[in-house]
C-alpha cells in the first residue's frame, strides 16, 4: 500500500467540466505512477482535450480534484501547475512565433522563471547545455536562429516537443504529438518517447492506432466524458463496447 | 531599398547626437526650446515602443503620466519663488485660505523630482496590475486607459483653486536657483534632456534585447503559450507598462520646464492618443523610429497648427488612418523589411 | 429621501443614454472583437440629423420622423466605416482603435467647420416638454421618454437576435466564426449588418441627446468614455451583460453625485469598474465555451 502511494504521481479524482450545460468530463477518474506511459483514446468529443486541460488549469473542473505529487492542483494558476512539473504540447502548435527557434528553447528550458531574473542577455551557460542537447534532439540545429513561425508544421511540432521536454516536467501531456507528421516521423516521435527513461510520466493522445502501437503502453478509453474501458491495445481492440463507440460515432 | 552601407549605419547616430549636441550654437533660442520639448516627448515615445510595441499593451492614457510628472515639478516651481507662507497667486484668486496640505512636500525639490519619476511609475504599476492579474487586456485595457486620461484630465480641471484648473500651472520663474528666463538655463535644460533620451534609447535598447524584452514579446504572440511554459506574463506586463510611465513623467517634467506651463489641455483623451500617433509615425517596434516620429509629427504640427489651426485636426486624422492601414510599422518599416 | 429618489431616477435616465451608446459597441464586439472609437460621432450625426429633420419637420411629430432618419443616416455611415476600413483591420483589434480615432477626429472637426463649434439647439415639441410627478419626484417627460425608447429597443433588438434569421446567423457567427463560415454563411455581411445595426441604435441615442441639451460637436465624447466602460464590464457580446451594466454605472454615476461633484464621480466611476474587474474579469454575463483566447 505505502509503496503504491509513494509511486502515485497523478490522481485525477472524479472530475466534471461543464460548458453550460454540456459534460464534457463527467466524474471522470485516472491514476498514473511515476514512470508510467499511457494512452487515451476516444471518438472525438470524448474529452480527451478536455482531461488535458483540467489537469493543466486551463479549465477549472466544478466537481472532483487533480491531485499531483499529493497536492490538490485544480485550482493552482497555470504557471504554478507548470512550476510543479507537468508539461503539455497542444493540438495546434503552441511555438512562439516571433522568438528564434533557440530562444524558444531557451525559455521553456529556464529554471528560474521569476521577472527580475530575465533582466539579463543571452542564455546562461548551464542552459545552453539543455538547449544545445533539445535542438540536437529534435534535429533543428541548423534551423536554430530562425524565427520559429517560419517552420514547417512538423517542425513546429517537433519543437514544442522539444520545448516541453526542456522544461524538464516529470509529467508530460502530449496532444496529438503525431498531427500532421508522415509515417517516418511518426515513428521517430514513438521512439522518442521510449527514450526518455523512468524519470518521466508521459500521457498521450492520439488518434492514429499505428502510433498507439509503437508506443505499446497501456490503453484508457474515454466516451462521452466517462471511463470506458482501459487495457493493452490487443484487448481494447478485441473489446466489443470500444468498437461499438467508434462504429457508432462513424455511422 | 538598398542595403544601408555598414559604415554609414554604425556612423549615423554619432553623427546625430553630435549635431544635437551642438544644436545650441546654431539655433535660436526659440528654436531650441522647441526643439528642447519635442525631445521631452521622445523619451516618452520610447516608452511607448515598449509597452505598445514589444508588450503589445496599447496605452490611450500615456497622457496622465505625463501630466503627473509635470504637475510634480509645476507645483514645486510655483512654491520655489514664493516668500516663505505664502500661497500661488491662483489659488489666491481662488479664495483658497490656505495652501491644500498635499502641496506643502513640493516645496522641496528633491521631493518634486522623486515626485516627478516615482509617482507615475507607482500608479501605473498598480493600475496595470489591478487590470493584469485579472487576465483583462488587449481592447479592455485600451478603453479603461482612456478613461483613466478622461478622469484625470476632469479632476484637474474642476478642482480649480488647488490645481489651476484649465489654465494649469504656469508663471515659473526658476528651477533649483537657474533663472528660466536665462538663456544659459535653457541650454542646459536642453543638453539634459538629450542625456536623458539618449540613456533611455541607450537603456531601452538593452531591455528590448534581454531576456526581459524576449519574455514581453512572447507574451505580447503568446499569453497562454507563456503561462504554460510555466511564466506569470503579469509581472513582464506590469514593469513594462510602469517603464513607459516612468518615462513619460520624467517627459511631463523635462516639457515643463522647457514650456513653462502644464495643463490639462497637454494630457487629457486627445494629447494621450496623440501620443500613441508619434510612435505609429516613426514603427512601433523602432526606438529610434520613435524618437523621430516623436519630432517629425510635432515638426509638422507646430508648422500646421500656426499657419492653420483647424486643419491640424483632419491632418491627424488622416494621419491615424493611413498610418495604420497602410503602413503599421511606420517610417522604420519602410526602410527595413521587418523590425522586431 | 426625495434627493435619493430624484438621483436614482436620474441614474436609471443616464443608464438608458449608456445602455443606447453602448449596444453597438457591445454587439460589434462580440461579433469582431473590434472597437469602432468613432461610435461617438455616431451619436453626433444623430444629433445633427435630428437638428436638420426638425428644421424641415417642425411641430409636434418632427421628433418622432427624426428617430428613423438618424438610425439610417448614422446607419450608414456606420456601413461605409465597417466597410471602408475596419473590414480590412479585423485580426488587428487595436490597429482597429487607432484607425477609427482617425475617423472620430476627422468627422468632428468636419461638424465643427460645418455647423460651428458652439453646437445647434434642438428644440423639444410641447408633448415632450413637461413633467410628471412620481411618488414625490418631479419627472421630466422628455427622460421618460428617452427610457421609453432605450427599453423599446432593447426589445427589438432581442426580437431580432432570438427570432429572425438574421439574428440566427448573428448568433452562430458570435459562437464560433470560423465554423459558421464554414457552413456557408456570408460572415463579412453579418457583420456589416450588425454594424450598421448598432451604429443606427446609437443614431438613436443621438436624437434623445439632442432633447437634452445642444448638440456639439463633441457631444458624443461626453457619453462615449461612460459606454467603453460599459462594454468593459458588461461581458462579451452579450445584450444581458450591457444592460445591467449599463444601469449599474448609471445609477452608481448618478447616487455617487449626491456626494461628490461630477468631476470626481467620473473617477469613482472608473475605479468602480476597477475593482469590479477584481471580482468578475470576464463581466457581468460570462458565458462559458471552449473557446479561451488564441
Amino acid at each position: 500500500m505505502s509503496e503504491a502511494v509513494a509511486d502515485l504521481l497523478l490522481a485525477v479524482d472524479g472530475v466534471t467540466v461543464d460548458y453550460s450545460g454540456f459534460k464534457a468530463l463527467d466524474g471522470f477518474s485516472l491514476t498514473l505512477n511515476r514512470g508510467d506511459r499511457r494512452v487515451v483514446i476516444g471518438p472525438n468529443g470524448a474529452g480527451k482535450s478536455t482531461l488535458c486541460d483540467t489537469i493543466i488549469g486551463r479549465v477549472r473542473p466544478s466537481e472532483g480534484r487533480v491531485i499531483f505529487r499529493g497536492e490538490e492542483i485544480q485550482a493552482l494558476p497555470e504557471q504554478a501547475i507548470v512550476a510543479r512539473g507537468i508539461c503539455r504540447k497542444f493540438q495546434a502548435p503552441g511555438v512562439l512565433p516571433t522568438l528564434s527557434v533557440r530562444d524558444n528553447l531557451a525559455l521553456a528550458a529556464r529554471r528560474d522563471r521569476r521577472w527580475w531574473k530575465a533582466l539579463g542577455t543571452g542564455i546562461p551557460p548551464a542552459e545552453r547545455a539543455a538547449v544545445d542537447e533539445a535542438l540536437e534532439t529534435v534535429g533543428l540545429t541548423a534551423r536554430a536562429d530562425v524565427p520559429a513561425g517560419t517552420l514547417a508544421h512538423g517542425e513546429k511540432q517537433w519543437l514544442e516537443i522539444a520545448m516541453v521536454l526542456a522544461t524538464r516536467a516529470e509529467l508530460i501531456l502530449l496532444d496529438e504529438p503525431t498531427a500532421g507528421m508522415g509515417p517516418a516521423e511518426t515513428s521517430r516521435t514513438a521512439d522518442l518517447i521510449h527514450s526518455l527513461g523512468p524519470h518521466r510520466t508521459v500521457l498521450v493522445i492520439d488518434h492514429d492506432m499505428s502510433f498507439v502501437e509503437q508506443l505499446g503502453a497501456p490503453v484508457t478509453v474515454m466516451h462521452q466524458g466517462r471511463f470506458l474501458k482501459q487495457g493493452s491495445i490487443a484487448e481494447v481492440r478485441a473489446d466489443a463496447q470500444v468498437a461499438a463507440v467508434y462504429l457508432g460515432h462513424a455511422a | 531599398m538598398p542595403e544601408v552601407p555598414a559604415i554609414l549605419r554604425r556612423g549615423l547616430p554619432w553623427l546625430l547626437l553630435a549635431l544635437a549636441a551642438a544644436a545650441p550654437a546654431a539655433l535660436s533660442g526659440y528654436d531650441l526650446n522647441l526643439l528642447a520639448r519635442f525631445m521631452a516627448m521622445a523619451i516618452l515615445a520610447l516608452g511607448l515602443v515598449l509597452v505598445w510595441g514589444h508588450g503589445g499593451i496599447l496605452s490611450l492614457g500615456q497622457g496622465v503620466f505625463f501630466g503627473l510628472g509635470g504637475y510634480a515639478i509645476a507645483m514645486h516651481m510655483k512654491l520655489a519663488d514664493l516668500p516663505a507662507g505664502e500661497m500661488p497667486d491662483f489659488m489666491v484668486w481662488s479664495g483658497r485660505e490656505a495652501l491644500p496640505l498635499w502641496w506643502a512636500p513640493f516645496g522641496s525639490a528633491t521631493f518634486a523630482i522623486a515626485a516627478a519619476i516615482l509617482v507615475p511609475t507607482l500608479v501605473a504599476a498598480l493600475f496595470a496590475w489591478a487590470v493584469f492579474h485579472r487576465r483583462v487586456g488587449g481592447t479592455y485595457f485600451a478603453l479603461i486607459t482612456q478613461a483613466l486620461a478622461l478622469a484625470f484630465a476632469t479632476l484637474i480641471i474642476s478642482q480649480q483653486d488647488a490645481t489651476g484648473g484649465f489654465n494649469g500651472l504656469t508663471d515659473f520663474y526658476s528651477i533649483l536657483g537657474f533663472g528660466l528666463a536665462s538663456p544659459r538655463t535653457g541650454v542646459g535644460l536642453y543638453w539634459l534632456t538629450l542625456a536623458i533620451l539618449c540613456a533611455a534609447f541607450v537603456g531601452l535598447r538593452w531591455l528590448t534585447a534581454s531576456r526581459f524584452g524576449m519574455l514581453l514579446r512572447a507574451a505580447r504572440d503568446g499569453e497562454n503559450r507563456v503561462r504554460f511554459l510555466g511564466y506569470s506574463p503579469v509581472p513582464f506586463k506590469v514593469v513594462a507598462f510602469a517603464i513607459g510611465a516612468l518615462l513619460a513623467g520624467i517627459a511631463g517634467a523635462l516639457f515643463t520646464l522647457h514650456a513653462g506651463v502644464v495643463s490639462p489641455a497637454l494630457i487629457g483623451v486627445v494629447p494621450s492618443i496623440e501620443m500613441v500617433i508619434w510612435v505609429a509615425v516613426g514603427g512601433r517596434y523602432s526606438l529610434a523610429g520613435a524618437i523621430v516620429g516623436a519630432l517629425a509629427v510635432n515638426l509638422a504640427r507646430d508648422a500646421v497648427s500656426s499657419a492653420f489651426p483647424e486643419l491640424w485636426l483632419y491632418c491627424m486624422g488622416a494621419l491615424f488612418i493611413l498610418v495604420v492601414t497602410l503602413m503599421p510599422n511606420g517610417l522604420a518599416g519602410l526602410l527595413k523589411g521587418r523590425a522586431a | 429621501m426625495d434627493l435619493f429618489l430624484n438621483q436614482l431616477f436620474n441614474g436609471v435616465s443616464l443608464a438608458s443614454l449608456y445602455l443606447l451608446a453602448s449596444l453597438g459597441l457591445a454587439l460589434s464586439f462580440g461579433l469582431m472583437r473590434v472597437i469602432n472609437m468613432a461610435h461617438g460621432e455616431m451619436l453626433m450625426l444623430g444629433g445633427y440629423l435630428a437638428w436638420a429633420t426638425l428644421l424641415v419637420v417642425p411641430g409636434a411629430a418632427g421628433i418622432l420622423i427624426a428617430m428613423p432618419v438618424a438610425f439610417v443616416g448614422a446607419a450608414a455611415m456606420g456601413g461605409v466605416i465597417q466597410t471602408v476600413l475596419i473590414r480590412r483591420l479585423s485580426a488587428r483589434p487595436l490597429d482597429t482603435l487607432l484607425a477609427t480615432w482617425g475617423v472620430s477626429l476627422v468627422l468632428q472637426q468636419a461638424a465643427r467647420d460645418l455647423f460651428g463649434a458652439v453646437g445647434v439647439e434642438v428644440r423639444a415639441p410641447a408633448w415632450l416638454e413637461g413633467s410628471v410627478e412620481l411618488a414625490g419626484v418631479v419627472i421630466p417627460t422628455a427622460r421618460l421618454f428617452i427610457i421609453g425608447v432605450a427599453v423599446a429597443v432593447l426589445g427589438g433588438l432581442a426580437l431580432i437576435l432570438l427570432k429572425t434569421r438574421i439574428g440566427l446567423l448573428v448568433r452562430a457567427v458570435n459562437q464560433d466564426r470560423m465554423m459558421a463560415s464554414a457552413t456557408g454563411i456570408a460572415v463579412g455581411r453579418v457583420d456589416l449588418a450588425v454594424f450598421c445595426l448598432g451604429s443606427g441604435v446609437a443614431g438613436l441615442a443621438g436624437v434623445m441627446l439632442a432633447l437634452l441639451g445642444p448638440v456639439t460637436p463633441s457631444v458624443g465624447q461626453a457619453y462615449i468614455i461612460p459606454a467603453f466602460l460599459v462594454v468593459v464590464m458588461g461581458g462579451l457580446g452579450s445584450i444581458t451583460g450591457t444592460t445591467a451594466a449599463a444601469v449599474i454605472l448609471g445609477v452608481f454615476a448618478a447616487l455617487a453625485q449626491l456626494f461628490v461633484d461630477v468631476s470626481v464621480s467620473q473617477m469613482l466611476l472608473l475605479v468602480f469598474v476597477v475593482l469590479f474587474i477584481q471580482f468578475r474579469p470576464q463581466g457581468v454575463v460570462a458565458v462559458r465555451t471552449r473557446q479561451l483566447d488564441a
